[in-house]
C-alpha cells in the first residue's frame, strides 16, 4: 500500500505540492490528472523513491521513503513498475537485455526467465523487435517495451507517467488495454496524465479513481470525467 | 576471511552479461591500459633499485666491516723490519683470521690508475699496506692500536669507519629514493585511474540513471565500472612489467666487478615482486575507481 500523509514538495524555493493526503489501496486503478507543470511526474517521482517529499511523509509498504537507504529505495523499486514519461534504455544493448535489465541488476537469472520474457515480448507485441537496439524503435515501441521493463519484476504496483504522450490514439488503447489487463491481475495502476479522452476510455473497462493536482493540491476529479 | 578468495575468483570472473551494462569506451580503455602499463614499468626499475641499493648496502657493510687495514709509514731503511714486526702482532692477535702485507706487484696496480702501469714503486716514498681480515668480531681495535704502536711506530690502522659510514648511507638512501619513486607511481596510477574512472562516470550518467530506475544498488552500479578498471589495469601492468623484466635481462651488465649495473635487478624472492606488482597495481586502481564511483554515485540524486 502507498500513502501519503501532508505531502508537500518544494523545488526551488516554490512549492509544488503542498499537504497532500492519500492512499492507495492494493489493486486499485488511479488516474493522475492535471496541467502541464503541475507537478504530477513530481507526485510519480516521489511514489518511486526517486525524489524525497520536503514535507508530510509518503510510505511505501509501511516505510517512510525519508527514512530509506540508497538500497532499501533499489529495492524498493523492484516492486514498483515506472514507466517514465521519456523512456530511457541503454542504446548498446538489445531491447530484449533492456527488457531483462531489472533481472539482470536483481541477481535473478535471465536464462530461467526467457519463457517469460517470451511471453512479455509478445503480451506487448515486440516479439519481432526482440534483437532491435532501442534506437530504432519508434516512440509506442518505446513504450511498449518501458511497459514491459517495468513488469517484468512482476511488481505489486505499475507507475506510468504519461504513458501516450507520444503515441498515436490507436497505440494509447492497445497501450491502455495492457495496464487494463494488468489490473485485472491484481497490480496497482497509477497512470498520470493529461489525456482526458484516455480516462474515458479507461473508466468503460474498470473502475478508476480520477485525481486533480490543482494548485498545489490533490483533489478528487468530478463526475464530468 | 575464507570467502575472500571465492569473492575475488568471482570478481575475475565477472558477468558476461553484467559486463555489458557500461557501454564500452574505446580509447580511455586503451589510454587507462597504457597508462599501467607505464608505471608498472617504471615501478619494476624502482623496484629493482632499491632491490640493489639494499644488496649493495648490506654487501658494504659486511664486506668492510669485517677487514681493516694497516698502514706502514716507515723510511725506506725500516720498512721491511716494521712491516714483518707489525705482522707479527697482527697474526698473534686474538680476533684476527688473517694478516697479509701487500706485493709489490698489488701496490702498483693500486696506483695505476693515478701514475700510470709503468710506475716505479721503488723510486716512490708510498707506504706498504697490510690486509687484515677480521674472524669473529671480537677483536679489540684499540688494543691493537696500543700494541702496534709499541712493536711498529710507523703502524696506523683504518677500520674503514670514516668512509664505510657514508657510502653505506648513501646505498640506503638510494634505497629510500626507489621506495619513494614506487610510492610516488601507485599514487600517480590513482590519480590517473581516478581521472579515467570520473570520466566514464560521467560520461554513463544516462546508464547510471537507468540502472537506478530499474531498480539496482549503488553497490552494483559501482562493481560494473570497478570491475572494468581494475581488470584493465591488471592487464595494462602486466604488460608493464612483462616489458620491464625483458628490459632489465638484456640491460648491458657493464663492466665486471662491483659496478651498479653489474647488481642492477632482482635476484631469489625479489622476483616475487615484480611478479605481485600487477596484482598490487589492480588493488589500487580497485581501491581508486570504487572511491570514485562511490563518490559520484552519492553526488547523484
Amino acid at each position: 500500500m502507498i500513502e501519503l500523509e501532508n505531502v508537500a514538495y518544494s523545488y526551488g524555493g516554490g512549492e509544488l505540492l503542498s499537504n497532500v493526503s492519500l492512499s492507495i489501496q492494493p489493486g486499485s486503478f488511479h488516474f493522475l490528472t492535471g496541467p502541464s507543470g503541475s507537478g504530477k511526474t513530481t507526485f510519480l517521482k516521489m511514489l518511486y523513491g526517486e525524489l524525497i517529499a520536503t514535507a508530510g511523509h509518503v510510505r511505501l509498504g509501511g516505510i517512510d521513503t525519508r527514512s530509506m537507504s540508497r538500497d532499501q529505495i533499489a529495492l524498493t523499486r523492484r516492486s514498483i513498475g515506472m514507466v517514465p514519461q521519456d523512456t530511457q534504455f541503454l542504446d548498446h544493448l538489445r531491447l530484449v537485455e533492456n527488457i531483462s535489465l531489472p533481472l539482470l541488476v536483481s541477481g535473478r537469472d535471465t536464462g530461467s526467465a526467457q519463457t517469460n520474457l517470451d511471453d512479455l515480448l509478445r503480451w506487448v507485441g515486440l516479439t519481432n523487435h526482440a534483437n532491435a537496439y532501442p534506437p530504432e524503435l519508434s516512440g509506442g515501441e518505446r513504450q511498449r517495451a518501458a511497459l514491459a521493463r517495468a513488469v517484468i519484476m512482476s511488481p505489486s504496483v505499475i507507475l506510468a507517467d504519461e504513458p501516450t504522450g507520444n503515441v498515436d490514439w490507436e497505440m494509447s488503447q492497445r497501450l491502455l488495454t495492457l495496464l487494463v489487463e494488468l489490473n485485472r491481475l491484481g497490480k496497482t495502476i497509477l497512470i498520470a496524465t493529461h489525456d482526458l479522452t484516455l480516462i474515458r476510455a479507461a473508466k468503460a473497462q474498470v473502475q478508476a479513481r480520477v485525481l486533480r493536482i490543482a494548485e498545489r493540491r490533490l483533489h478528487l476529479a468530478g463526475a464530468d470525467l | 576471511m575464507k570467502q575472500l578468495p571465492k569473492q575475488i575468483t568471482r570478481f575475475i570472473a565477472g558477468d558476461a552479461q553484467a559486463d555489458r551494462i557500461v557501454p564500452p569506451t574505446g580509447y580511455t580503455a586503451e589510454l587507462t591500459i597504457f597508462a599501467a602499463a607505464v608505471m608498472a614499468f617504471l615501478a619494476i626499475f624502482s623496484l629493482a633499485l632499491s632491490s640493489s641499493m639494499g644488496r649493495l648496502a648490506d654487501r658494504w657493510s659486511d664486506e668492510l666491516a669485517q677487514s681493516l687495514t694497516v698502514r706502514i709509514s716507515a723510511p725506506a731503511e725500516q720498512m721491511d723490519a716494521q712491516t714483518s714486526a707489525a705482522l707479527n702482532v697482527l697474526n698473534t692477535t686474538p680476533g684476527i683470521a688473517s694478516a697479509r702485507a701487500f706485493t709489490d706487484e698489488e701496490q702498483q696496480a693500486l696506483l695505476a690508475p693515478w701514475f700510470g702501469a709503468n710506475v716505479q714503486i721503488d723510486a716512490l716514498p708510498i707506504p706498504r699496506l697490510i690486509e687484515v681480515i677480521e674472524d669473529d668480531g671480537s677483536l679489540d681495535i684499540n688494543g691493537l692500536r696500543l700494541r702496534l704502536q709499541a712493536e711498529a711506530p710507523g703502524a696506523q690502522v683504518d677500520d674503514h669507519a670514516r668512509w664505510r659510514g657514508p657510502l653505506v648511507a648513501s646505498a640506503n638512501r638510494l634505497r629510500l629514493v626507489g621506495w619513494m619513486a614506487i610510492l610516488l607511481i601507485a599514487l600517480t596510477t590513482a590519480a590517473i585511474i581516478t581521472l579515467a574512472a570520473n570520466a566514464a562516470l560521467a560520461a554513463n550518467r544516462q546508464v547510471i540513471f537507468v540502472l537506478r530506475q530499474v531498480g539496482a544498488r549503488d553497490a552494483y552500479i559501482a562493481m560494473a565500472f570497478v570491475r572494468r578498471f581494475t581488470l584493465r589495469a591488471l592487464t595494462g601492468s602486466a604488460i608493464g612489467t612483462a616489458l620491464a623484466v625483458i628490459f632489465m635481462i638484456v640491460l648491458p651488465s657493464g663492466a665486471a666487478g662491483n659496478g651498479l649495473l653489474t647488481d642492477f635487478g632482482f635476484t631469489g624472492g625479489g622476483w616475487l615482486l615484480a611478479v605481485l606488482l600487477p596484482f598490487f597495481v589492480a588493488g589500487v586502481a580497485f581501491s581508486a575507481t570504487n572511491a570514485a564511483a562511490r563518490r559520484m554515485l552519492r553526488s547523484l540524486t
